[in-house]
């Protein structure tokens, strides 16, 4: 939490400097992606891209291939079931009682009848996951995002959703090591997973991510974009808030002029 | 006539006078509603009607053509460069742009076969409408999708659509900046490379 905040001032320091610098300019809407590590991060998405050709992408196209639906889908609820009581411990920290018991009830129905968490009849009961991690609680604590960081092996992530990672790996050993990244609520559209679930994932969204990383003219900047959005819509933000002036600029400039 | 049916005609008035006077916010968020829930189910239609992959994504060009705000979109994700383009250049790319689109995300429509979009809600965002909808996928949890209405290009259509958060208006605007500084900045040879990309 200490490095985010410390570099948050930074950002903004850095912030005015350019806002002094750049006053005549007119800044490009839709731009609010703090990224002062730019050439680490694009080497780093580099090695991650290369890794992704050569291992992960055949392994999973194999993994794909052998382990029928039903099976993956089970390894992937057991991992969802070992974060719930993390994710539980973190709703209470977040003063989220609700999803708390609500979590609980889910753990509860779903290490019972669900033998063990291979199987999901919690969801069907309307128990569906609630997940968080210690990311979220920092966010609702108000910490600051920091900057963009792009990290070995496991991809996107702020400074603020790196600190987190390191306390859920203390919280949730198995599910942060084996399952879904837990504090990315969005983990269906996410790219941020790890270990089996990882390669069930990148299996699931062959087409998606293969778009993404293989089809674009700069996967690196469209990787950032949606991190960054879909963590920032997660925690509840919305258009309210960054995306109006690029609205804005949308038709101001196009039939008012 | 009533009391009562007096005032609500003397609102309807008001009403009516003050969007005759604000032309900018004549789309009600009721309109924006229905509009977007006629084209959720158009696409509820698409996704559930048995047709071959390459007819639904036909399909949904039409729908885009039909429902979105090609040119302006098109023109915002080309950013700054547009204001220096001709008229003619921004047609070429208008309709480069929009194969392009349906190509690119035709091909994730594949997911959404036997799934269905809801809409749940709308609101008034500044000049804006905000509908929020709720895809469900089979087995896989429920997502959010915002659909952006406006009706300052002349007519009723969406200019933005978020999935999660993530707002394709956004990601092209990256996407066709990268592409345009991979060609150092020449439009003609976007236009060309877009109409084989996506």
């Amino acid at each position: 939490m200490l490095p985010a905040l410390v570099s948050a001032k930074r950002i903004l320091v850095l912030g005015l400097g350019l806002a002094v610098l750049t006053a005549c300019s007119v800044p490009e809407p839709g731009t609010d992606v703090h990224d002062p590590y730019e050439s680490v991060n694009r080497a780093t998405h580099w090695v991650n891209v290369e890794l992704d050709r050569s291992a992960l992408r055949p392994a999973s196209q194999v993994y794909g291939t052998l382990v029928p639906t039903p099976v993956r889908r089970s390894v992937d609820n057991a991992a969802d079931n070992l974060g719930m009581p993390s994710a539980v411990l973190n709703k209470l920290l977040q003063g989220d009682i609700e999803d708390a018991v609500h979590n609980t009830a889910r753990f509860a129905v779903n290490t019972t009848f669900g033998l063990l968490g291979f199987f999901d009849p919690a969801t069907d009961m309307g128990l569906e996951a609630r997940d968080t991690g210690f990311a979220d609680t920092l966010a609702t604590w108000g910490a600051s995002e920091g900057a963009y960081v792009v990290l070995p092996l496991l991809g996107p992530s702020t400074e603020r959703d790196t600190a987190g990672f390191v306390v859920d790996i203390l919280t949730d050993p198995v599910g942060s090591v084996l399952g879904p990244r837990l504090g990315d609520q969005a983990e269906d559209n996410s790219l941020n997973f790890t270990a089996v679930s990882t390669v069930n994932n990148r299996y699931e969204l062959t087409e998606t991510v293969d778009g993404i990383l293989y089809g674009s003219a700069d996967s690196y900047a469209q990787l950032r974009l949606f991190y960054l959005d879909s963590r920032r819509f997660a925690l509840g933000q919305t258009s309210d808030d960054d995306a109006v002036d690029l609205y804005d600029d949308l038709y101001e400039g196009l039939f008012d002029e | 006539m009533n009391k009562l049916t007096r005032r609500a005609t003397l609102a309807g008035l008001i009403a009516t006078a003050g969007f005759a006077a604000n032309p900018a916010f004549s789309l009600t968020t009721a309109g924006a509603r229905a509009l977007i829930n006629e084209v959720v189910a158009k696409i509820n239609s698409v996704i559930n009607s048995g047709k071959s992959e390459s007819a639904m994504y036909r399909d949904f060009e039409a729908l885009f053509n039909r429902y979105a705000d090609v040119p302006t979109i098109s023109r915002s994700a080309l950013g700054p460069p547009a204001r220096s383009a001709s008229s003619q250049q921004l047609r070429q790319f208008s309709d480069a742009f929009a194969g392009y689109l349906a190509r690119k995300y035709g091909k994730q429509f594949r997911d959404f076969i036997g799934g269905e979009i809801t809409v749940e809600n709308a609101r008034q965002v500044k000049s804006f409408q905000e509908v929020q909808a709720v895809a469900k996928l089979r087995g896989q949890s429920p997502f959010a999708v915002t659909f952006m209405v406006s009706d300052r290009s002349g007519s009723d259509l969406f200019f933005d659509l978020l999935i999660e958060g993530i707002s394709l208006l956004k990601s092209e605007r990256a996407e066709i900046g990268a592409m345009l500084d991979k060609r150092g900045g020449n439009i003609d040879a976007l236009i060309r490379d877009l109409k084989s990309a996506g």
